[in-house]
């Protein structure tokens, strides 16, 4: 198991969050969840101005296994997403916590980041799942 | 509980995720599924297939039982050794299960089917085997080990003893062979696969399978997946029981036709039914599908063609290709512009012929 980076936030569902300058928050998926896809084929990502409440289907990561949904970890519209992945999606299995970053949004309420999960917990989420 | 083979305890040490399948605890990857998959088509790969049945049958009126048993024509086995690729159907014309049989002896033939229909199967086979009094022997002491790529070969004379390297690199396609392992241990020596490459499976008694395991990954043979396994078999063309054909399916629906013998006068089960079939007219089609956007084909999606709608039965991303492919079942007709309900979105797809890859190259 790859150290979890001390500032990001997770949902139960394997996203993660990271809040940046200006309420940006960048997601991505954990490494726990790129390793139970394994290789991953194919990313179908938000457009830019989209936006999601918490909790919405935003986008899908799919290995040579699975499909797997991505649910935006707050609500807010999207601004930047990650071009790269299209000719190399499996940046996601190299680098989950940061070059394989899904999408950023724009969050409408900063207060929602407190409601996720921290890293100590997500690891034990995680942890309780594998048994 | 689910099952396992002798080589669990290996797999597991070598850092393999395990998947159930078809009741049995299975290596899906040993860390990239796509790594393994290439490897395969570029040099050799050795996969665990030790779940699959092994089931002989003995007794002199052992032809004349898989002339009734089998769809396809067990007298094309002229020469001993050889194999021949069928399917099992019930009176109905549907798929009770696709397999290899060997001709091992006029009084002896050997049977390797699915993992996930052995006790159907068995039942089948010794229903009407009763007939024709032969002896059905499910043999779940030995162990599979299928080596397969273009330098399986190499890897293959490697594990067998000197005096027989000659027979093995002598041996056709679809042909197997007795052979002696480097420590004396009886192999059955068989050059068959489900990837497409040259390759060969060996079946011996599992008390050797570790050892055997272990020199092929000494001398530098790669272990691989079921996960690899399913798309070089997609790739290759190949169907997969319970995915492409069921018993709710005939052989002519699943693209099997060419494993039918309609020898005259034969009266194998199943027959009347497809006879029928075909003077109706076969209802529906298998094709291949080839996804020129972005996105990846599964099992279950809607296809929408002019002759109306079918689905996706195996879809996957092809790593040789770098692109999607996939098995369809469609209605019969002329399917004009077809296309596939990926999440709500009708993508374009192109049906193509298949095999989609052959020798390690894309046929297209």
């Amino acid at each position: 198991m790859s150290e979890i980076p001390g500032d990001l936030k997770f949902q139960r569902s394997h996203e993660w969050a990271r809040l940046e300058e200006g309420g940006r928050v960048t997601v991505g998926i954990s490494f726990h969840a790129q390793d139970q896809l394994g290789d991953v084929v194919y990313v179908e990502l938000p457009t830019v101005g989209d936006h999601f409440e918490q909790g919405a289907g935003c986008a899908v990561v799919e290995s040579v296994k699975a499909a797997s949904d991505i649910y935006a970890p707050v609500s807010g519209t999207v601004i930047a997403i990650n071009e790269a992945l299209a000719d190399a999606p499996e940046t996601i299995n190299a680098d989950p916590w940061g070059e394989g970053w899904l999408f950023a949004l724009k969050i409408d309420d900063a207060a929602q980041l407190d409601g996720l999960l921290g890293p100590d917990d997500y690891a034990q989420a995680v942890e309780e799942d594998a048994h | 509980m689910s099952q396992q083979t002798v080589l669990n305890a290996t797999h597991r040490a070598a850092g393999a995720r395990m998947v159930d399948f078809g009741g049995w605890d299975m290596p899906i990857h040993y860390g990239s599924q796509v790594d393994e998959h290439h490897q395969v088509r570029r040099d050799v790969g050795m996969f665990d297939v030790s779940h699959m049945t092994v089931i002989d049958l003995h007794g002199a009126r052992t032809r004349d039982f898989l002339r009734r048993l089998l769809a396809n024509s067990v007298d094309k086995l002229k020469v001993q050794g050889k194999a021949l690729y069928s399917c099992m159907l019930n009176e109905e014309g549907g798929v009770i299960d696709d397999l290899i049989v060997y001709f091992l002896g006029e009084d002896f033939f050997r049977i390797v089917s699915n993992a996930s229909t052995r006790d159907k199967d068995m039942a089948w086979i010794e229903k009407v085997a009763a007939d024709f009094g032969v002896r059905v022997v499910e043999r779940p002491e030995l162990a599979l080990i299928a080596m397969q790529g273009p330098n399986a070969r190499a890897a293959v004379l490697a594990q067998v003893a000197e005096s027989d390297r000659a027979a093995i690199e002598a041996l056709g396609k679809f042909v197997a062979v007795d052979a002696k392992g480097t420590q004396g241990e009886a192999l059955f020596v068989a050059r068959t696969g489900y990837t497409g490459e040259d390759g060969f499976e060996i079946v011996l008694p599992q008390e050797h399978a570790v050892a055997l395991w272990n020199h092929l990954a000494e001398a530098g043979v790669k272990p691989a997946g079921l996960g690899a396994r399913d798309t070089l078999r997609l790739e290759a063309g190949m169907n997969l029981y319970g995915q492409d054909m069921d018993e709710t399916v005939s052989p002519l629906e699943a693209a099997l036709g060419w494993t039918i013998g309609f020898d005259e006068g034969r009266d194998f089960i199943g027959r009347a039914a497809l006879e029928a079939q075909k003077a109706a007219g076969v209802p529906r089609r298998m094709v291949g599908l080839l996804l020129e956007d972005k996105g990846i084909l599964r099992h279950g999606q809607r296809v929408v063609t002019a002759a109306g709608d079918g689905e996706i039965l195996s879809g996957t991303f092809a790593p040789t290709l770098g692109v999607s492919i996939a098995f369809a079942r469609i209605p019969a007709g002329e399917p004009g512009e077809v296309g596939v309900d990926i999440r709500g979105r009708i993508v374009p797809a192109r049906i193509v012929k298949y095999p989609f890859v052959r020798d390690g190259k894309p046929v297209e």
